[in-house]
């Protein structure tokens, strides 16, 4: 096999079943892909979670992940959210000629290796190859199917007086990547990315709320937990109430934002989970979320109210109040 | 923890709150101006003005770079951007800027074929010049002094290098000029000034003694942290009080009185002072840098003959007044109606440190 992806590779002939045979299917080896139909054939009497995400993101490899961990996670996380016990992913690849087999198989490895702890299989598959020039080295798509394991009532079943909780440090996924790309990463940083799959955080908080206390989950991704909060409540009566003392910001996160102009509420999360609960479960959940490994700094950051309708209201470290509004476009680097 | 800490989280905020309201029962009610745009922002994210004594108005001045910058050059910028083989580079905010067309801007043109990235610092620009000799680079040089040295060493690594595929469309600006023009404008009503950090880094807390000197205007050189800001503005209202305008540096941690010479001495190297054009402020004696003629292979006008058009802004727009602290945000015909950060009409409201952007994204 040569060393790089050549444009043969995406040709649907000889060498991608050679791309199959020895790179893929020795990574996800499992009796229903084995039989490599179009579809996979699935078994399942419970209601089914469906989601799907694609993945670009650049650089491919950054601190606490590559493409690989991402692609399994972000799509396992979002089923999570829907409260569905992630089963089935696919995974379509849409490769540049030239990209390094040995990249190739160690994104691979990673997607093999996240998908076992995630305890999700891969079942179906696709490869793509385009010419040089007209992708950004490896692109991905995972799609995924769960069973509904906890019946959400979503952002209807909000409550004034609801507990607002995260599990752990925001925004180090997006801080580290920033920093990736700005080439400010030095070796050994504390500052790494939050990847990690959520399905222990949802079998966990399921056995420990009360029927029908946990109102919504969400994994803050782009435009961070700010958005997200603002995606709760906009367009309704009520209001979300934060104190900023209360969110958690590792130091390197902080850090990182203050030299690069960005604010850490409006940076992606790839492995927290925001939940919004009754106030009476609030401490059994918490307590749930804290025995889970990477979720040991769970906390409660807010509340729902009803006194500034559709707004986000943060009550900043010197006492005062400010709106916390949605990401408008992307955060770009500012001039000072 | 971190140094900083003890400005982001101040321990004595009720005790210095008290004080200023002790201090403002003598002064009356004081206006007091930013002038940096870095200010505005740390201002609006800090939700201060909601717990300053009420007689106390903090008003944005001219400190946006991309703020003050008129429409005509943006429009130019957008032109040179169709070039074929040409890339603009610029620092973030200024590529949301519409020109005279609304939303017509460089991530537009980014996305209609021209070539555009956002860097974070002007050698970035350089490297995407080495790497693709096959185009011509131009780097948006704005800012005040404080981007100005790292500007000029740009140039002089272009010149270094003899990279004839570079250039920078020098649009820099001097702060002096620009505040004495606008304290001597005859609607100026401001008491004391904050005095920007980042340029003092750079030009020294003395550059700014003519405000007590020549104007008997009480300025202090505040950091950017929410405790900078409170004893900053705690220093100013005392000054006031007392009647002892001078220039004070709050943000003695990283400012010296003579600020850093090593890099004014890039800025007098490369640069200097031209007449400029301000939005808002109007034309300026000595307000703007051009580069020597010495670099002139480096400068983008003279490279490619630019000249802008006459300025056309939209007539509703307040953003020149806001800019003068005549006006607020809040009271712009077009401000939530038109004018938002997904769609705005002028500067104050597209760059990330303008005073609309602020209070619309913070204000209660």
């Amino acid at each position: 096999m040569e060393d790089r992806i050549t444009l043969d590779y995406g040709s649907g002939g000889l060498k991608t079943s050679q791309l199959i045979d020895s790179i893929l299917m020795p990574a996800f080896q499992n009796p229903i892909l084995s039989q490599l139909g179009d579809g996979a054939v699935l078994d399942g009497n419970n209601k089914l979670v469906f989601s799907t995400d694609s993945f670009v993101v650049s650089p491919w490899r950054f601190p606490g992940g590559d493409i690989g961990k991402l692609c399994v996670c972000g799509t396992v996380n979002d089923l999570c959210m829907a409260g569905g016990t992630p089963k089935y992913l696919s995974l379509s690849f849409i490769l540049e000629e030239g990209f390094l087999f040995s990249d190739f198989k160690q994104i691979v490895t990673s997607i093999g290796k996240e998908a076992k702890k995630a305890g999700v299989m891969i079942v179906t598959g696709d490869t793509k190859v385009v010419e040089s020039g007209k992708g950004d080295g490896i692109y991905i798509n995972t799609s995924g199917i769960g069973f509904q394991c906890l019946n959400l009532p979503g952002k209807l079943g909000i409550r004034p007086n609801d507990s607002i909780l995260i599990s752990g440090s925001v925004g180090c996924h997006g801080a580290a990547i920033m920093m990736a790309r700005a080439g400010l990463l030095q070796e050994g940083s504390s500052l790494i990315s939050d990847c990690q799959s959520l399905h222990l955080f949802l079998d966990t908080i399921q056995n420990a709320a009360a029927p029908g206390s946990i109102r919504i989950l969400r994994d803050p991704t782009r435009g961070g937990i700010a958005t997200t909060l603002n995606e709760f409540i906009e367009g309704t009566p009520l209001s979300i109430e934060l104190s900023s003392a209360d969110i958690p910001i590792d130091p390197s996160v902080q850090a990182a934002c203050d030299i690069l102009g960005l604010d850490p509420l409006y940076c992606a999360c790839e492995g927290r989970m925001l939940v919004i609960c009754d106030p009476e479960s609030t401490d059994s959940i918490l307590s749930a979320m804290k025995m889970i490994p990477g979720g040991e700094n769970s906390t409660q950051i807010g509340t729902v109210t009803n006194n500034l309708p559709g707004k986000v209201l943060l009550r900043t470290a010197i006492g005062g109040k400010r709106i916390l509004s949605k990401l408008s476009g992307m955060q770009l680097p500012r001039i000072c | 923890m971190l140094y900083d800490d003890f400005f982001k989280h101040p321990k004595d905020v009720s005790v210095i709150l008290k004080r200023m309201e002790e201090l403002t029962h003598i002064t009356g009610p004081i206006r007091l101006m930013e002038i940096c745009g870095t200010h505005t922002m740390a201002i609006a994210r800090s939700g201060i003005k909601t717990i300053l004594p009420q007689s106390i108005q903090l008003i944005s001045g001219p400190g946006c770079p991309v703020c003050v910058t008129p429409t005509n050059i943006i429009d130019m910028v957008l032109d040179l951007s169709k070039r074929p083989n040409l890339l603009i580079t610029s620092y973030g905010d200024l590529l949301r800027v519409p020109g005279s067309i609304q939303a017509d801007n460089l991530l537009h043109r980014k996305a209609s074929g021209s070539k555009v990235e956002a860097v974070y610092s002007p050698m970035d620009a350089i490297q995407i010049a080495v790497s693709h000799p096959e185009l011509e680079v131009v780097f948006l040089g704005v800012g005040f002094e404080t981007t100005a040295p790292g500007t000029a060493a740009c140039i002089l690594e272009a010149a270094a290098q003899n990279l004839t595929n570079f250039s920078v469309l020098c649009l820099l600006k001097r702060t002096e000029p620009a505040l004495r023009s606008l304290i001597e404008s005859p609607d100026f009503a401001v008491d004391g000034f904050l005095c920007p950090g980042h340029v003092a880094a750079v030009i020294g807390s003395d550059a700014f003694s003519f405000l007590s000197d020549d104007y008997h205007l009480p300025g202090v050189v505040s950091g950017f942290e929410p405790g900078d800001l409170l004893y900053s503005i705690l220093e100013l209202t005392s000054m006031i009080a007392q009647h002892q305008p001078a220039l004070k540096n709050e943000y003695s941690r990283l400012v010296h009185s003579d600020g850093n010479p090593i890099a004014v001495q890039l800025i007098n190297d490369v640069f200097y002072p031209i007449a400029n054009d301000w939005r808002g402020l109007g034309h300026i004696e000595n307000s703007g840098y051009a580069i020597k003629e010495k670099y002139a292979l480096w400068d983008t006008w003279k490279k490619f003959s630019l000249h802008p058009a006459l300025n056309k802004p939209n007539s509703n727009c307040r953003c020149a007044q806001v800019i003068r602290g005549t006006f607020s945000p809040t009271s712009c015909p077009l401000f939530r109606k038109i004018c938002s950060p997904e769609n705005p009409v002028g500067p104050c409201m597209v760059s990330g440190e303008g005073a609309c952007a602020a209070a619309y994204q913070y204000e209660i």
